[in-house]
């Protein structure tokens, strides 16, 4: 897998780091109750398909979200995790 | 057909002529007692077990491919009983004796080996850590024996005593640990729930859950609606899709698990050694390959094969430990898609939905399993209550916090497993 990094170009997946889907862009308000924390934490969609994650490129820093085929394992796009909070 | 030396000889003799299919490939009737969903190794002993000890045979097996096609015929075979927690500690130590009279009871080679399995350890910090769990391990009624590094050399004279960051210090035998041959299991159980009228029914997908009010009524598959008042989802990587035809969403992530084998060779390692510092273990199957795996690949995968870094850190680790494996060609390499839970252990629990039981969660270490967590399925579907040895594997104990049981300590969270 290659991922193209905003700032580096096209880079090898070992310079990078995957934390999972990109659940941590919608993080819960202050005085959301157990439930909706535990959906934030827990609970995942998993799809067979396409996916929205959140990689970290290590050598510049940057994290991305990346939409990626979980059963072709192709990448359809990476945009700046900062632009796709928004 | 009753297997035994006798017959072995018999068929031999008359050209293996007399040979008869080991179950039957049955259409799909229109209502059943009970639906396992799912044709690997826990569905196949779930079913096995509901005819067994709970006198329910009229019980389908929906499998969408063939049987074993998944997990259960791409694991490396490692089956042990060296868990810490209660919760895991009492199910794996019944799966163990289960694993022991496994052939008997089902009159079928599955080649089990308990040939021992030696973890290793490379610092003081990490033997206290194995001494604790070797205790957990006596206490529970297992075996554990701490080796040094004498102790380890006499086992395993050829591994490399003395790398540089992970001098070995010694290690924990588990005498009892050990392999078997993957797919017989699922042969095995499959054979066995057959005679005892399960309709095991392949290319068979699931496509939709049926619920009236809070109750399952039945399913939906390829091959037509099938009626059952009880239904069990037993899939394994698959589970979020399956789980999410019944309106859940589960705390679940499939990973991609790699593993391989060389070519053929003499015999030559003749335990299950796990390198835990360098994510690798090993052994060697009875055809003589040497059959060795590594980590996760780290990234959500349905696609049953892995990457290449993967592949080069777990053959440098396999360097790092044993030089003299270098030379040996490797054969294939393959994946299965692993349903990881947040604590890194299992769930089989009942649902919101009445007569529907969820059993998944198995991360990487669901062979070992096979037979108690068949054996805790059909008691939760039969009985309607947790098996005692499985009462810990609930579904809301991430909800609740309560009973989270996290083997490596590193947090009950999916990006840390
Ligand atoms: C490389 C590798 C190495 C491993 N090594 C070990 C090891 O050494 N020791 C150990 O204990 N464990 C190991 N495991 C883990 C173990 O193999 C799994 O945890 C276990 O096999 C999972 O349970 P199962 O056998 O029921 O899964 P599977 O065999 O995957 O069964 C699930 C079945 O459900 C079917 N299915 C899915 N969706 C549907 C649907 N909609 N309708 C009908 N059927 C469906 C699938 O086709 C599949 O056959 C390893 C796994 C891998 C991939
Ligand atoms: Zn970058």
């Amino acid at each position: 897998m290659r991922v193209a990094c905003p700032f580096c170009g096209d880079r090898d997946r070992r310079e990078f780091t995957v934390q999972g889907d990109d659940t941590s862009l919608r993080r819960p308000g202050r005085d959301a109750g157990p439930l909706a924390w535990h959906d934030y934490v827990h609970l995942r969609d998993n799809p067979a398909g396409r996916l929205h994650e959140i990689w970290h490129h290590d050598p510049c820093g940057a994290w991305v979200v990346v939409e990626r085929d979980t059963v072709t394992h192709a990448v359809h796009g990476v945009t700046l995790a900062r632009e796709a909070a928004r | 057909m009753r297997y035994s030396g006798l017959r072995l000889i018999r068929e031999g003799l008359r050209g293996n002529a007399g040979w008869t299919r080991a179950w039957r490939d049955p259409v799909p009737r229109p209502d059943y007692d009970a639906i396992v969903i799912g044709g690997g190794g826990h569905g196949l002993s779930t079913a096995y077990y509901l005819a067994r000890n709970h006198g329910i045979t009229n019980v389908a097996v929906l499998e969408k491919g063939y049987l074993g096609g998944g997990n259960v015929g791409r694991n490396t075979t490692i089956v042990r009983a060296n868990y810490f927690l209660p919760g895991n500690s009492e199910f794996y130590s019944h799966s163990l004796k289960l694993w022991e009279g496994l052939e008997a009871e089902l009159n079928y080679n599955v080649m089990h080996s308990q040939r021992g399995l030696i973890n290793l350890f490379h610092s003081d910090g990490q033997r206290d850590a194995f001494v604790r769990r070797g205790n957990a391990m006596a206490a529970q009624g297992d075996d554990a024996i701490l080796l040094d590094r004498e102790g380890v050399r006499e086992h395993l004279p050829y591994l490399d005593f003395d790398n540089a960051r992970f001098p070995i210090h010694g290690g924990l035998l588990h005498p009892r640990g050990g392999t078997a041959r993957h797919d017989a299991v699922a042969w095995g159980y499959a054979r066995g729930a057959d005679r005892r009228g399960v309709d095991l029914i392949q290319n068979c997908e699931v496509t939709g859950i049926d619920v009236e009010g809070s109750r399952v009524v039945g399913v939906q598959t390829t091959r037509g609606p099938i009626r059952a008042p009880k239904v069990g989802i037993v899939v394994a990587g698959r589970s979020s899709q399956v789980a999410a035809m019944a309106g859940m969403r589960l705390p679940i992530e499939s990973h991609i698990l790699q593993a391989f084998v060389t070519e053929g060779l003499k015999p030559v390692i003749h335990h299950v050694i796990s390198f835990g510092m360098g994510h690798f273990y090993i052994s060697q199957s009875d055809k003589g390959g040497l059959v060795f795996g590594g980590d996760l690949d780290f990234y959500a995968s349905y696609a049953a094969r892995g990457n290449l870094p993967m592949v080069e850190h777990v053959m440098e680790a396999g360097m790092t430990l044993m030089p003299m494996i270098g030379r040996a060609r490797v054969l294939r390499s393959w994946g299965g898609i692993m349903d990881m839970s947040p604590d890194g252990s299992p769930i089989i629990d009942r649902t919101h939905i009445d007569g529907l039981f969820l059993n998944c969660g198995w991360n990487y270490g669901g062979f070992k399993a096979v037979p108690a967590s068949g054996w805790c399925m059909a008691h939760l579907m039969a009985t309607g209550q947790p098996h005692a040895v499985a009462a810990r594997f609930r579904l809301d104990r991430f909800a609740t916090g309560r009973g989270i049981m996290d083997e490596e300590g590193t947090g009950a969270q999916h990006s840390l497993h």
